[in-house]
């Protein structure tokens, strides 16, 4: 049988019984999806905590290191985007659709403006790495990594770079799934646009803003525990 | 069986489309099972492959046949092919992925194109994998234990993660199906306590799978990360902790285990019950002990690692939750022999699959508890005991339940019996060469040879000919059933809807299945495996 034969006149798929069904199991996949993302970070976490464990001093220098005030500012953008996401799925369930698509479009916004001053913040680490020159100041893990701006050497530099191999591969991966995620807004603010969700059928909306609150919920652990470390 | 000779229907799900097309951009998840069908079965005939390299090496003390780092490269890709492409997608990604709608009477899984998507994901992870093993090789094991693997390995680790990190999200995405599937797309009536016990085991499973797969995801992706850019996790010159990457490993690879035996125990709890014309002894505790063993099974990983140095209290810890795996897995041993009890048992092959499971599996189970003893294990680890232990509960077990389980529902899957003579004789064959092939090794472990080594001391030749025998005659016990199926397919005796008899919905449909499962959504009104009725109704005559 060809698929054009099964292909739903509506949101509702062939194989479910009703929409309350559909929309079910769409909310239950997804929270299955985040628990995967939880196991999936909870790797680096666990090894987070064997480190800092094992090597607080040199975390703590590598964390003072950090702009803490950038930090918080960027905590502070990324919590509004997950407002502004909220706001647009409650625009979903009372059927607004311009709502909705304003409410997407200002959280693509504030979540670029989190991803620019992540460009910056790497930046000011990766760039004494490259070229020819003396490395000096090179914070990037690798064979140019130099401690001494942060006046460590020997077993606590090691130290400190372990800190920010987990501190590049952390907020790289957080990085990675705001990447994934801000297209991903992009097609769901089209689609809005062209009048797919109302208020009877507007789960894909949904399940996008519990992804997008995950993303953001990861990154409130992580600012403290990369930028406030040794911070009394 | 009844008079009437059976008919295969108009139409249903193998003839419902044609070209290539209507299967590569199918979402009927009987098709999606047969496409992972051909791909597990390609992959374990290809890592079969690569055991008997490694066995004819291993004729000779001197290990004639490859060099010592063609022969790391060979059990490392035996051991990457046959655990990732084989053994984990194996009964879910098949039997599970064709049965579990139809055993639940639901048109299809919660989420079609994402089974097709897992498939595709699949294809991809294993082309990038199989491009590493064919372009620089690999030859951590499939450990990856570093710092050998993120430093001094001169191989194509990198290309081999990037390879296991995309299959995981395969597995990963068919677990995330199954639990929605079995939680919102059970037919009226069918009730959690009257689901097929196969049904409960992919249940369990698909926890493992949602709970570990990230994590060897993230691991690998460490691994990885650490050997292209120089980061420092692992490897001690970069400030890392070698024994941390051993810990993440299994915290996944040992429930994985269980990922690759509880769908072979879902089977042998359909077979049992179906050769013995009873209803399963104690269904409630088999159904909870695959739960159990799900749960427990997070909890055991630092087993692998007793001689790294673990602290002995923690060890002691280790050793004691390890032994306790062994009662939800006791529990259904002795609930299937009791099944047996004044049943109306009979021969058939998927029984004498069932038959050699059990067998197999206790001794693989027992073998287990020596390796939790932390004594023993100190003596014996990484040697052939190891081995053979292992290869009785993956090979002995999972593989003898695959095996089971694709005999026991082919009148389904393709609508034509297979030739039970040849399907007997094999299951024979493959039952004596297997117990060839690892019996002696447990000997050889015992007496001190080492896992992974190409030459070994003259004294062991003996045994280690008696296994690399064992290993041709199961080598030919699998490619005949290989032969037989196919042959089948098309010259196989029609069977009818339920050849069997059998119990559950699957059966109630026609064989083979219609591309919507079921002509109306069945209503479910009684227990499974209500075997006494079917006795009543005189139904109780076998093919």
């Amino acid at each position: 049988m060809s698929e054009a034969a099964h292909a739903p006149a509506g949101p509702l798929a062939h194989h479910f019984a009703d929409l309350d069904q559909q929309k079910e199991s769409a909310v239950l996949g997804m929270w299955l999806f985040l628990v995967t993302e939880i196991l999936f970070f909870g790797g680096l976490f666990a090894t987070y905590a064997v480190y800092r464990h094992l090597y607080y001093d040199a975390f703590s220098a590598g964390s003072h290191h950090l702009s803490w005030r950038i930090g918080f500012a960027n905590t502070l953008v990324l919590i509004a985007s997950s407002l502004t996401m909220a706001m647009a799925v409650h625009s979903a369930a009372l059927g607004k659709k311009g709502r909705i698509v304003l409410f997407l479009l200002l959280t693509i916004l504030l979540g670029s403006a989190f991803l620019g001053v992540k460009y910056f913040e790497y930046g000011e680490k990766i760039r004494p790495c490259l070229g020819d020159g003396p490395s000096a100041g090179c914070l990037l893990p690798g064979e140019r990594f130099d401690a001494s701006a942060l006046h460590l050497e020997g077993d606590a530099a090691r130290q400190a770079q372990v800190y920010f191999s987990l501190y590049f591969g952390m907020t790289g991966l957080h990085a990675l799934h705001m990447i994934i995620g801000i297209p991903i807004l992009g097609l769901l603010a089209w689609w809005a646009h062209r009048g797919r969700y109302d208020a009877a059928w507007h789960t894909p909306v949904e399940m996008v803003g519990l992804y997008w609150h995950f993303v953001d919920i990861v990154w409130i652990f992580l600012f403290p525990l990369l930028y406030l470390v040794g911070h009394h | 069986m009844s008079t009437e000779p059976a008919v295969l229907p108009k139409v249903h799900y193998l003839n419902a489309g044609y070209g290539w097309r209507s299967w590569l951009f199918t979402t009927d998840h009987k098709r999606i099972a047969i496409l992972y069908l051909v791909s597990v079965t390609l992959m374990f005939f290809l890592g079969g492959a690569y055991a008997v390299l490694i066995r004819l090496n291993l004729v000779e003390p001197t290990g004639s046949l490859v060099t010592a780092e063609t022969y790391n490269k060979l059990f490392t890709a035996h051991g990457v092919v046959m655990i990732f492409f084989f053994l984990i997608p194996s009964i879910p990604a098949t039997l599970g992925n064709f049965l579990i709608p139809l055993m639940i009477g639901a048109k299809d899984l919660a989420f079609p194109r994402i089974n097709l998507l897992s498939w595709y994901v699949f294809v991809v992870g294993a082309l990038i994998t199989l491009h590493a093993l064919v372009n620089g090789g690999l030859d951590t094991g499939w450990t990856f234990y570093a710092p050998y693997s993120t430093v001094f390995s001169n191989t194509a680790v990198v290309t081999a993660g990037v390879g296991i990190f995309v299959t995981g999200f395969s597995s990963i995405l068919t677990g995330l199906n199954f639990i929605v599937t079995i939680h919102k797309m059970r037919a009226p009536g069918l009730t959690w306590f009257r689901l097929p016990l196969f049904v409960w085991a992919h249940y369990a499973t698909s926890v493992i799978q949602i709970l570990g797969t990230p994590v060897i995801a993230v691991t690998v992706l460490l691994v990885a990360v650490e050997r292209a850019f120089h980061f420092g996790f692992f490897d001690p010159a970069r400030g890392g902790d070698p024994i941390l990457f051993q810990h993440l490993f299994w915290f996944y690879s040992h429930p994985a285990v269980y990922i690759m035996i509880l769908p072979s125990m879902g089977v042998i709890s359909e077979v049992v019950a179906a050769f013995s014309r009873k209803r399963v002894f104690g269904y409630s505790f088999i159904a909870m002990s695959s739960l159990a063993i799900a749960g427990l099974g997070f909890l055991v990983w630092a087993h692998h690692m007793f001689v790294t140095g673990l602290a002995v209290y923690a060890a002691m810890v280790f050793s004691a939750l390890s032994f306790s795996v062994a009662i939800p897995s006791a529990i259904k041993v002795f609930n299937w022999t009791a099944t047996f009890y004044r049943g109306s048992v009979s021969w058939q092959t998927p029984m004498l699959y069932a038959f050699g499971f059990i067998g197999l599996f206790t001794i693989g189970g027992l073998t287990g508890l020596f390796l939790a003893t932390l004594g023993i294990d100190v003596h014996v680890t990484d040697t052939y005991f190891v081995v053979a232990h292992f290869h009785y509960i993956m090979v002995g077990g999972a593989i003898m339940g695959y095996l089971g389980g694709l005999h026991y529902w082919w009148p389904k899957i393709a609508g034509r019996h297979y030739p039970e003579w040849w399907a007997r004789v094999s299951a024979v064959v493959i039952f004596l060469g297997f117990n060839l092939t690892f019996f002696p090794q447990f000997i050889l472990g015992y007496l001190g040879m080492p896992r992974r080594y190409h030459v070994y001391p003259e004294e062991f030749q003996v045994l280690n000919v008696m296994s690399s025998a064992g290993a041709s005659i199961l080598g030919i016990g699998y490619l005949i059933p290989m032969v037989y199926l196919a042959w089948s397919m098309r010259y196989g005796k029609v069977a009818s809807a339920n050849p069997w008899p059998a119990t559950g919905l699957e059966w109630q449909t026609t064989s083979p299945p219609p591309t919507t499962n079921f002509e109306k959504t069945p209503v479910v009104d009684e227990e499974v495996y209500d075997y006494p009725k079917l006795l009543e109704k005189k139904e109780a005559v076998l093919v």
